[in-house]
């Protein structure tokens, strides 16, 4: 389609999600306009654009979160592995099973120990885990934090630090073997070191998954981004390859934006 | 000239925050001495009626010494417990309805309702089912006294739901919800155990409350000399004992009065400790 920006990245890739001309309304306001934009597999696409441009509700219209605000509707189309998640056949709960998500506060369930938090997804589901300790360490290990809770699995959620709890939070996620992760500045809340942990793993995930990032910071998806779109005003004014984004914008609003002068 | 305005402004202000300072708490000391004065007579006259053969034998006839109030505590604990089996799924069901689905005509007027049946007198109640049940059923019985107590507990138990439901914070809802679970399961595992102590707190004022109700009894769940066997039949209680025994000429009488209220007074006690223990903890926790 003659929408798909030009730098796409070169051949093979696959596109595990797809918006089609996306709108998302809140009751007294519009938030999105006209998305069309590829998430190509196996890559991390950072979504990048000041305050209330719409990249929030951009990715929660992506696992059908969006509408779990009171009021608030979509428009236009967003496929996954090529077919519609909004279709009238299809139940939101099994694409946020596919489709995992890591938000911007780090929200464990605060009573329930390490342990607990990560088998919580898949109790959620309804799913007793034949070895609940393989999952639990699988899914710890995957995010990086086996070594440092292997001794601690009966702490509350709530007692670990910011970064322990956000990793935690993508712990979780992965228990339940999602395809897509979704991430809502997943590092605003955290110290840098607790940042660079946390892009580190992103760097890591991405053999087994593909992730969406939202970012306010563009060193953050300068750094850890394959692919990058621009959000301005609830459009998507560019997407691309991250570095021919942020060395050779097309736009003047991209250039404008990541060069420091508005956002 | 200014300095010193300034001066005695200060000095004033002082002066009024101290007066404001000391009636306050002289205020605060009132209800201190209000409880205190009520639980030193009760403690101090009941006391004196209180023995095993209180707690443990039934009513005698008048002018017999002796005799006790056990049907009436067995009766008390019987009524709350059938205004539990009443109140509760209905309280908190709607409770939980009115924080989750938090607009809609429908949930405004549960809500309003639930305020104004909360303000409604309990004498109200009792009337009431004496109109509808124990007309019906031709006579007092412990069902309709519990059905009645039921009522004076449903809007507290339905508003201390939807608080503390409402009080779960909407982050770990959305968690659960991006982890794919279905909107029942979301409030049955994640929201209920949040708010299970802030939801059990306000069970327990309203269980508090209603054991000590007699207004509501009067005309439904009545009196009986004997331990209550059937639901169909009426059954004592102590708020109704103390009131029967205290408009009785006989100071025995009158003793067992004392005695069945310090009983109830403690039994209330038990449960709004156990409330505010739990209360007190969830504080700690967030």
């Amino acid at each position: 389609m003659s929408t798909v920006p030009p730098s796409t990245p070169p051949p093979p890739h696959v596109e595990k999600m797809r918006a089609e001309n996306l709108g998302a309304k809140f009751p007294d306001a519009v938030a999105l306009r006209g998305i069309t934009m590829p998430v190509i597999e196996h890559k991390v696409t950072a979504v990048i654009g000041p305050s209330g441009c719409g990249k929030s509700t951009f990715i929660r219209c992506l696992n059908r979160m969006h509408e779990v605000v009171p009021g608030a509707t979509t428009s236009g189309d967003v496929l996954l592995d090529g077919k519609s998640i909004y279709g009238s056949a299809v139940d939101p709960v099994g694409v946020r099973r596919k489709v995992g998500m890591v938000f911007q506060k780090p929200n464990p369930f605060p009573e329930m120990s390490v342990r607990d938090n990560v088998l919580s997804g898949l109790r959620l589901n309804g799913i007793r885990p034949a070895s609940p300790d393989v999952v639990v360490e699988a899914a710890l290990t995957q995010a990086a934090m086996w070594d440092e809770m292997r001794d601690s699995l009966d702490r509350p959620g709530g007692s670990l630090s910011g970064g322990q709890q956000q990793r935690l939070c993508i712990a979780r996620c992965l228990a339940l073997e999602p395809e897509v992760i979704l991430m809502d500045e997943p590092c605003s809340s955290l110290d840098p070191i607790a940042t660079a942990r946390i892009e580190e793993l992103i760097h890591d995930l991405r053999e087994r998954y593909t992730i969406v990032i939202v970012t306010h910071s563009m060193q953050q998806a300068a750094r850890v981004s394959d692919l990058t779109a621009f959000f301005y005003l609830g459009e998507l004014v560019e997407y691309g390859l991250a570095d021919v984004l942020f060395t050779r914008p097309e736009d003047p609003r991209t250039e404008e934006y990541i060069t420091g002068r508005f956002g | 000239m200014s300095d010193a305005a300034r001066v005695r402004t200060l000095a004033s202000r002082r002066a009024s925050e101290s007066f404001v300072r000391g009636l306050a708490a002289g205020v605060t000391a009132l209800t201190v001495v209000g409880l205190a004065s009520v639980l030193f007579s009760v403690v101090g006259y009941g006391a004196r009626g209180l023995s095993m053969t209180t707690l443990t034998a039934l009513p005698r006839p008048a002018g017999v010494p002796g005799g006790g109030v056990a049907n009436a505590i067995v009766g008390t604990l019987l009524l709350v417990a059938l205004a539990c089996a009443i109140a509760l799924p209905v309280g908190l069901l709607a409770g939980i309805h009115l924080a989750e689905a938090r607009t809609g005509k429908l949930v405004r007027l549960a809500r309003t309702a639930a305020d104004a049946l909360a303000a409604v007198p309990s004498v109200v109640f009792g009337i009431f089912v004496f109109g509808v049940l124990v007309a019906w059923m031709k006579h007092f019985s412990a069902l309709a006294g519990g059905a009645a107590l039921a009522l004076t507990m449903i809007p507290t138990v339905t508003r201390a739901t939807e608080v503390a439901v409402r009080a779960v914070p909407e982050r770990l809802r959305e968690a659960a919800l991006a982890l794919g679970a279905t909107r029942h399961r979301v409030i049955a595992q994640v929201v209920l155990p949040s708010a299970a102590r802030g939801i059990a707190t306000g069970v327990l004022l309203a269980v508090g409350r209603a054991a000590g109700e007699a207004a509501p009894l009067l005309f439904t769940a009545w009196e009986s000399r004997f331990f209550c066997d059937d639901l169909r039949e009426p059954t004592a209680s102590l708020p109704v004992s103390i009131f029967t025994y205290t408009i009785s000429p006989y100071d025995d009488l009158h003793a067992q009065a004392w005695a069945a209220a310090l009983v109830l007074v403690s039994l209330v006690l038990v449960f709004q400790v156990t409330a505010r223990l739990l209360s007190k903890r969830r504080d700690d926790v967030s």
